[in-house]
């Protein structure tokens, strides 16, 4: 979803935990390769330049650090940095699939979530209950409303979306937030 | 004289199957699944079979007739709760399946450590989750690792794009996945291709699994199956 938004001038490569480097755009009506998948099960295309590999190397890429970015989603995040995302006890266990590997082996971990849960509970949280993904991995937390990045000393509020005051992004996140000095309105695109 | 590795049928080459084994199962999404073996593998009386695979099958056929017939015992995967994965579900809510989560770059590389003759490694994916417990943890370079063991099948059921007659094989794009390291981790590799050529066809430098870790070619009797769509 996220490569759909990058904008052309950028010069970025998508490797999807199946065995690709170089995953291109859906592939129009008629041309879809059953062959060619990425890691949602969708069929995708290849852009020049790009390879295919097995899962081993797949993930010796992503553990051995050769993955700049990785972007995930949050059931919650905690303020040193811990993320869960894949089961809640009783109700939901969907799996973790890759993205254990994924935290602990992209350099930089992006988190992209709702601010707060459906039921409007704080996603942001103190500590973490549900259970974890990873410990201490997440760098960057971009919401509907803000954007944070997690320090050494906790979570850094950065951005906030138009139209939202800082108390509102303070309310709706349970774990401390530091406001940076140069708070800024986040820049969103149509 | 070379060997000829290529057998009559999708059925002659699984009939040994035998109950209790544990099957290295490779694809993931639609893509590189050994479906005429699993068609197979429903027609024949193997149960109480583990199952080692990405995910825990998708709809109501490949793996998931297994499931619905009661022959597999445990699931070991990455992902076992896909939407789609309504059969195993309904097995597992019922208690009547086992199930084992693995972070997917663990599970690929304990299967490679299997076929590789690694003992045991240290990874620090899953370090402080559920992933970990029960596992011994230390500190390597001042990073927290946890210690896998290897995970070897009995059998390995997987799919290549082409095979020449001593087991030489080639992938095509996405339907490699786990389909070349389970065919080194297991004494037995039944392979399912799409086309099978004479030695020496297939480029020695292009060659994805070298003929030595398989055992049985079939062509597949069926090429347009899925089970996953």
């Amino acid at each position: 979803m996220v490569s759909n938004y990058i904008p052309e001038e950028y010069d970025v490569t998508i490797h999807s935990e199946n065995g690709v480097l170089g995953v291109g755009p859906f592939p129009y009506e008629g041309d879809e390769d059953p062959d060619l998948l990425n890691a949602s099960k969708e069929t995708v295309t290849l852009l020049q330049g790009g390879s295919y590999f097995d899962s081993a190397m797949s993930f010796s890429m992503v553990r051995g650090g050769h993955i700049d970015v990785t972007i995930l989603g949050a059931m919650e995040v905690a303020g040193n940095g811990d993320l869960a995302n894949w089961a809640i006890p009783g109700r939901m266990i969907s799996g973790m699939g890759g993205a254990m590997d994924l935290v602990v082996g992209a350099q930089k971990v992006i988190l992209t979530m709702e601010h707060v849960s459906k039921r409007g509970a704080p996603k942001i949280v103190k500590a973490c209950t549900l259970p974890l993904t990873g410990k201490g991995v997440v760098d960057v937390i971009i919401t509907d409303i803000a954007f944070i990045t997690v320090e050494p000393e906790g979570l850094m509020l950065r951005e906030i979306a138009p139209g939202v005051s800082k108390n509102e992004v303070m309310e709706k996140t349970e774990a401390p937030l530091q406001v940076a000095s140069d708070l800024r309105e986040m820049f969103v695109t149509a | 004289m070379t060997s000829d590795k290529v057998y009559p049928s999708s059925k002659a080459a699984i009939a040994d199957i035998p109950d209790g084994a544990t099957i290295l199962l490779g694809g993931f999404g639609g893509a590189g699944i050994p479906e005429n073996l699993l068609v197979a593998m429903a027609d024949h009386p193997a149960r109480e079979l583990t199952v080692v695979t990405n995910h825990a099958g998708f709809g109501e056929r490949g793996l998931a007739v297994l499931l619905r017939q009661g022959k597999v015992r445990k699931i070991i995967c990455s992902y076992a709760f896909h939407r789609s994965a309504f059969v195993f579900r309904e097995l597992y809510l019922e208690g009547k399946i086992e199930l084992e989560q693995l972070p997917q770059g663990t599970m690929a590389e304990r299967i490679r450590a299997a076929g590789a003759g690694i003992s045991a490694f240290y990874t620090p994916t899953g370090v402080g989750t559920q992933a970990a417990e029960g596992k011994e943890t230390r500190t390597i370079n001042g990073r927290d690792v946890v210690l896998e063991h290897p995970l070897p099948g009995d059998v390995a059921v997987i799919k290549a794009h082409r095979a020449d007659r001593m087991g030489n094989l080639t992938y095509r794009g996405t339907a490699a996945n786990f389909n070349p390291v389970m065919a080194t981790a297991a004494p037995l590799t039944i392979v399912e291709v799409e086309e099978i050529v004479a030695p020496g066809v297939i480029a020695p430098e292009s060659v994805h699994t070298p003929s030595i870790y398989v055992q049985r070619v079939v062509r597949g009797e069926d090429l347009d199956l899925r089970s996953e769509t």
